[in-house]
């Protein structure tokens, strides 16, 4: 065989590149960890299940904003029976009040950047 | 093999009936509770609008465009080419074009002289703005008020063409830097999204006055029911003389102004 060096020297720079993301994580040792959403509040229940919310809250989000803003619906009866006021920053943030210890959790992980806090007005953090 | 014509008609027959019995299914399982509802202190009102008595608005008073521009976050760029306003003032000219005639200078000269008309969004009847948005982020509810989505507008400005009242404005910048103090109970527009009056919806539906109407000492402004006989508005209108801005253009504007 010809040129064998430069071949399996290919082949090693080759494998090498293209498992960079499996490597890069041990040689530096920043592993992506696994977010871990923490709430602050006393309730003990969203409007929802926290699996259905895990799972669908930006379709929840996207279905209360079109009935509040278009169908002029306002409340919402939650899996608890108690009717909520549709309102990001007014209902969602209150027992949600640390978006950088909630939201921005699995948000940065996932790499998703929602337009939301453009507009709607995102409660002052406590520590 | 005992499969007569007749056996295999019944059992054709049978297995159409079970095409029924999904939709049947649904029929029957939809008494589910709607999961949303209507606010309950909602004002009623079939046709809302607003009567200007003009006479009594004070000229140095601004009580009500702060009010408004204060809970709306209704950001102040200081310029007037990025303006962006929800109610704001003008004089009659620059109101009623086209009203005047050789003899009407005298008359305005007389009577509304340094008199500011109050304007806002004219929630029309036939709203031009609605009939051009590309998007449907704007449109006219069942009581009459104009709305925008914001989260729909696109920012093409037909609806800021279309509108012969210069009731919209364009954010062309972020407005969060120019809002002096944020109402945290209602949210800020973005950059390239148009904004103007909602009527105060969002305080009709907890069972509030608009806040210009609040805000006025001089009760200047009226708020009711057109389809309601009996409203002040209604009151007003058979009482008094009023005109409107640009009737001639067939928007079918719902503000009155008492002159």
């Amino acid at each position: 065989m010809y040129d064998t060096g430069k071949i399996l020297a290919g082949i090693i720079i080759f494998l090498g590149a293209i498992t960079f993301p499996i490597w890069y994580d041990a040689v530096t040792g920043k592993a992506a960890t696994k977010p871990e959403p923490k709430i602050i509040t006393s309730e003990k229940q969203c409007v929802e299940s926290a699996t259905y919310m895990r799972d669908y809250h930006m379709k929840l989000l996207h279905q209360w904003r079109d009935q509040v803003v278009r169908e002029n619906m306002h409340l919402y009866k939650g899996i608890d029976g108690k009717t909520y006021n549709i309102s990001l920053t007014n209902t969602c943030l209150n027992c949600h009040s640390n978006k950088k210890d909630f939201c921005d959790q699995c948000h940065n992980y996932v790499g998703v950047n929602p337009t939301c806090w453009n507009c709607h007005i995102i409660p002052e953090e406590k520590g | 093999m005992d499969n007569s014509k007749r056996n295999f008609l019944k059992i054709a027959g049978f297995s159409l009936l079970g095409i029924g019995a999904h939709p049947l299914k649904k029929i029957l399982a939809s008494k589910e509770e709607p999961k949303f509802l209507p606010p309950p202190k909602a004002l009623p009102g079939k046709r809302w609008a607003m009567v200007i008595d003009i006479k009594k608005c004070k000229t140095d008073c601004y009580d009500c465009i702060n009010a408004c521009h204060q809970l709306h976050n209704v950001p102040n760029f200081g310029n007037p080419k990025d303006e962006v306003k929800w109610i704001w003032k003008e004089p009659y000219e620059k109101v009623f074009p086209g009203e005047e005639n050789k003899y009407t200078a005298e008359y305005i000269d007389q009577t509304l002289k340094g008199i500011e008309f109050l304007l806002l969004c004219n929630h029309c009847d036939n709203p031009p703005c609605v009939r051009v948005c590309p998007t449907k982020a704007t449109w006219k509810r069942a009581d009459g008020i104009v709305m925008m989505d914001y989260h729909r507008c696109i920012g093409c400005r037909f609806c800021m063409a279309a509108c012969p009242y210069g009731s919209r404005s364009l954010n062309w910048r972020d407005p969060r830097p120019f809002i002096k103090t944020i109402n945290k109970e209602f949210p800020t527009r973005t950059r390239g999204v148009v904004e103007k009056c909602n009527f105060c919806s969002e305080r009709l539906a907890k069972g509030l006055m608009p806040a210009c109407v609040e805000a006025c000492k001089e009760k200047a402004l009226v708020f009711g029911d057109l389809e309601d006989p009996n409203s002040p508005v209604r009151e007003l209108l058979r009482s008094h003389h009023s005109i409107r801005r640009k009737a001639h253009l067939g928007t079918m504007p719902q503000i009155y102004y008492i002159v």
